[in-house]
């Protein structure tokens, strides 16, 4: 039937026999998530090693040879791109983005599966130049995540000559390959639905990945025109971005341009990303709660609104990234106002995330202990990104610690731990194991109070003014000595987390092998990817005939009916026996 | 499709008509190819829109002096790049026309008319190319002077793009040589097309900024708020 036919795609021509077509040049959506995942984890634990290379040189300052102030601050610039980036947005969108979106709408697989795989392709070029940027003359760029010139393209910070290159060029494979990814995703959801499944219907986790690509693909453009001319500047000479300016005793050839410029483009792209990132995990959480609790969703419809609203929103709030840059000050009363706005529908999120919990059955399985941790610990970075939304409050706090805190809050711990919660809610789909339950639970509570310890203590810091992207703050007259004593033990305690994830590691791989064999639909989720006929769902998804869809995706301890869930595509007859 | 009262339904309520919904749900009636290129195009549009935006930022600073407005500027005199326009436009013509064609006419007419149109759109690139030439010999080099590096970016991207859509077109073609099918070929036609339109209307816009006179940059700029 013809509604059914882009759901039903079996498209003749990609059926996969080899084990190169089947694993490795493979077009199938679920291997493609894989690899997505894979290669961000691995980039993503070397940016952990960075991070802790770094909290070694602060904890214990001048302690380690090899960590000089070039290499402190490439160390910086290099966890902070690769985690926000190359992990975070590759993870949630490339990884669980690619994995769950077909199998959570009902079709066999994404709407252009070539153009998926050479996505995933394209995202580890990026990978590799950026790495590659390592080992070229003058190493990485130190110039800070936000790359901001005219420093970054100057003699004096680290990789200005080549480092940067790499990196910018690295950024623009990425953002082709995002939006090869990203138009995929769009499409499907748009188009390949299944039968009765309406946009209504679909779960969160759908919402949150459906709009967070749509702000990708509309935001990363201005990374790509910022980064483009970058080049030009530090190529071809242009002034773009680089005023007048001497260098070294030197005058540069430079003149006229504007480094405000640059400011305004990379956060008009660098404040939706990290909607980018916090939507899919907004999305994911939902549906943890939900199903642990055996519990409808507070809200389904303000949920999807406050998403939608979140994502318009992200939009015109770039500047309060540059309330300290010497922009017109009039600007900080436009860019304060709507970031408060801002807040409010995220606010609804977070009542309704507790209001589900509420009453509910709460089994404190995994999943769900790292759902509850994410609601801790990012109503904790909001409530501190309200302070800094202000301008006069930021004023003193901009390029402190009390800003480090709250990005690592709430683009840190939080989607980290949502990204947790989901990899042990869909392991067992993922994999047809169960991750250790016990390990699990050891991996939770160490990296709970692990990153409170981190980063409660580190907004203290802030408010004393320590600033950030300091190799040294000793020897600086207002910073007491508690404060020296207080990054030691922060660095203490990061570096006791970072060695806490190998038991997570150690938990993937073993249970990979040997983890406790999943029965269907271990948790009793309504929603479609748990409904497949065979763990782990196989090529094609849904064997000869794709799911039918009469119901939401929260119809969890319906009053009437015995068993504590529906899934979705469970027809009224089939609910009527389950009743009897 | 009313989107507020798509919204605005109670997804936990079973819904009014369940058997025809499935059709409503999921009844595509625009080919996903379309909707793709329709999202694609927005991207495109984002960058030319960035692009433009802080051409004109850029163009409040008084380093800037337009390749407009005196009689020894390049551009006080755009028949170069008139021509140039008109040749873009041929271009879209005949991938127009290709679709035309599409329908019913000889496979030798639908291959000539493709030929054509990436014949001409290549030789819109040369002549854009030539331009360049034109100006770095008359010393209007890339980085001397912000109004050079706007005007070989912004024509350089929109080369780009370009050329990306004419490996696209010579990949449809290729295919239609091997296996002659008019269904997917009329269909890929009909996106190739929309898309030399849409950069046609790019390059107009590029056009008029970039022979735009220092006066109209100032009032586009005022407008703008810079």
């Amino acid at each position: 039937m013809e509604h059914k036919k882009l759901a039903d795609q079996k498209a003749t021509g990609h059926e996969p026999s080899s084990f190169i077509s089947k694993y490795v040049w493979s077009q199938d959506h679920k291997v493609i998530a894989i690899q997505y995942a894979v290669t961000a984890i691995f980039v993503g634990l070397i940016a952990l090693v960075l991070s802790g290379m770094m909290r070694l040189q602060l904890g214990f300052p001048d302690s380690f040879s090899f960590i000089d102030p070039s290499a402190y601050l490439q160390f910086v610039t290099m966890h902070g791109m690769i985690m926000v980036i190359y992990l975070l947005t590759a993870l949630l969108l490339g990884g669980f983005g690619n994995y769950l979106i077909p199998l959570m709408i009902g079709a066999r697989d994404m709407v252009f599966p070539y153009l998926n795989m050479l996505s995933y392709w394209t995202y580890l070029l990026a990978v590799i130049v950026l790495l590659a940027s390592f080992f070229v003359s003058g190493g990485p760029t130190g110039a800070g995540w936000t790359l901001y010139p005219p420093q970054a393209i100057l003699e004096g910070t680290p990789g200005a000559s080549l480092g940067v290159i790499f990196m910018l060029v690295s950024l623009a494979i990425f953002i082709v390959a995002f939006t090869m990814g990203g138009l995929n995703y769009v499409t499907t959801v748009l188009q390949a639905r299944t039968e009765g499944m309406t946009l209504m219907r679909m779960p969160l986790t759908v919402w949150g990945l459906f709009i967070a690509t749509i702000l990708g693909l509309l935001a990363f453009p201005a990374l790509l025109v910022s980064a483009i001319m970058m080049l030009f500047d530090s190529l071809l000479g242009t002034s773009f971005f680089m005023p007048a300016i001497s260098s070294l005793g030197n005058q540069l050839e430079y003149t006229g341009g504007s480094p405000i410029l640059f400011q305004h483009l990379f956060w008009f792209f660098g404040h939706p990303e990290v909607y980018i990132v916090a939507l899919p995990a907004f999305g994911m959480v939902s549906d943890v709660i939900a199903t642990h609790a055996r519990k409808n969703i507070f809200g389904y419809r303000m949920m999807v609104w406050a998403i939608i609203a979140i994502g318009g929103l992200s939009f015109v709030v770039w500047a309060h990234h540059m309330y300290v840059s010497g922009m017109n000050p009039y600007f900080g009363f436009f860019f304060a106002t709507t970031t408060l706005i801002i807040a409010v529908p995220t606010a609804i999120k977070v009542y309704n995330w507790v209001l589900t919990l509420w009453q509910g059955n709460i089994h404190l399985r995994v999943p769900m202990l790292f759902a509850i941790g994410f609601i801790f610990t990012f109503t904790h970075g909001g409530l501190t990104g309200l302070f800094l939304g202000n301008v006069v409050v930021d004023l003193p706090l901009s390029d402190t610690y009390f800003v480090v805190a709250h990005f690592h809050m709430v683009m840190g711990v939080s989607p980290i731990m949502v990204l947790f919660a989901a990899i042990y809610h869909w392991f067992p789909l993922v994999t047809g194991r169960h991750l250790h339950s016990g390990l699990g639970k050891i991996h939770f509570w160490f990296t709970f109070l692990g990153t409170y310890a981190i980063y409660l203590p580190m907004h203290y810091l802030g408010f004393l003014g320590v600033p950030r992207r300091y190799y040294a703050v000793d020897g600086i007259d207002f910073i007491p000595e508690s404060a020296h004593v207080l990054n030691m033990n922060i660095t203490v305690a990061a570096l006791i987390v970072a060695v806490v994830q190998l038991i997570f590691i150690f938990n993937l791989i073993w249970s990979l092998c040997k983890g406790k064999k999943s029965e269907v639909n271990p948790w009793g989720a309504t929603s479609l990817e748990w409904q497949t006929p065979d763990l782990p769902p196989v090529h094609g998804n849904w064997g000869e005939e794709v799911p039918r869809v009469h119901r939401w995706a929260y119809d969890y301890s319906v009053p009437g009916v015995e068993q504590d869930f529906i899934p979705q595509n469970m027809s009224p007859e089939e609910v009527e026996n389950l009743s009897k | 499709m009313n989107i507020i009262r798509k919204v605005s339904e109670k997804p936990w309520l079973p819904q009014a008509d369940d058997v025809s919904e499935g059709q409503l749900a999921t009844h595509p009636k625009v080919p996903s190819e379309r909707i793709a290129l329709r999202f694609f195009l927005a991207v495109v549009g984002v960058v030319f829109f960035l692009f433009i935006i802080t051409f004109l930022n850029r163009s409040q600073y008084p380093d800037f002096v337009a390749l407009a407005g005196q009689p020894w500027q390049p551009f006080t005199n755009p028949s170069q790049l008139w021509a140039n326009t008109l040749l873009l436009f041929t271009g879209s013509l005949a991938l127009h026309l290709t679709r035309v064609v599409a329908r019913r006419n000889a496979d030798n007419t639908i291959l000539f008319f493709l030929a054509l149109s990436v014949f001409l759109s290549y030789l819109f690139i040369l002549a854009q190319l030539s331009v360049w030439k034109e100006l770095i010999v008359n010393g209007y080099g890339l980085a001397l002077n912000p109004a050079n590096s706007f005007f070989y970016l912004l024509t350089g991207i929109h080369g780009v793009h370009l050329l990306g859509g004419l490996c696209v077109l010579l990949s449809v073609s290729y295919n239609f040589w091997g296996n002659k099918s008019r269904t997917k070929l009329r269909a890929s036609i009909a996106l190739c097309a929309s898309y030399w339109h849409f950069l046609f209307v790019i390059w107009l816009v590029l056009f008029a900024l970039l022979t735009a006179t220092p006066e109209t940059f100032n009032a586009i700029a005022s407008v703008c708020g810079f």
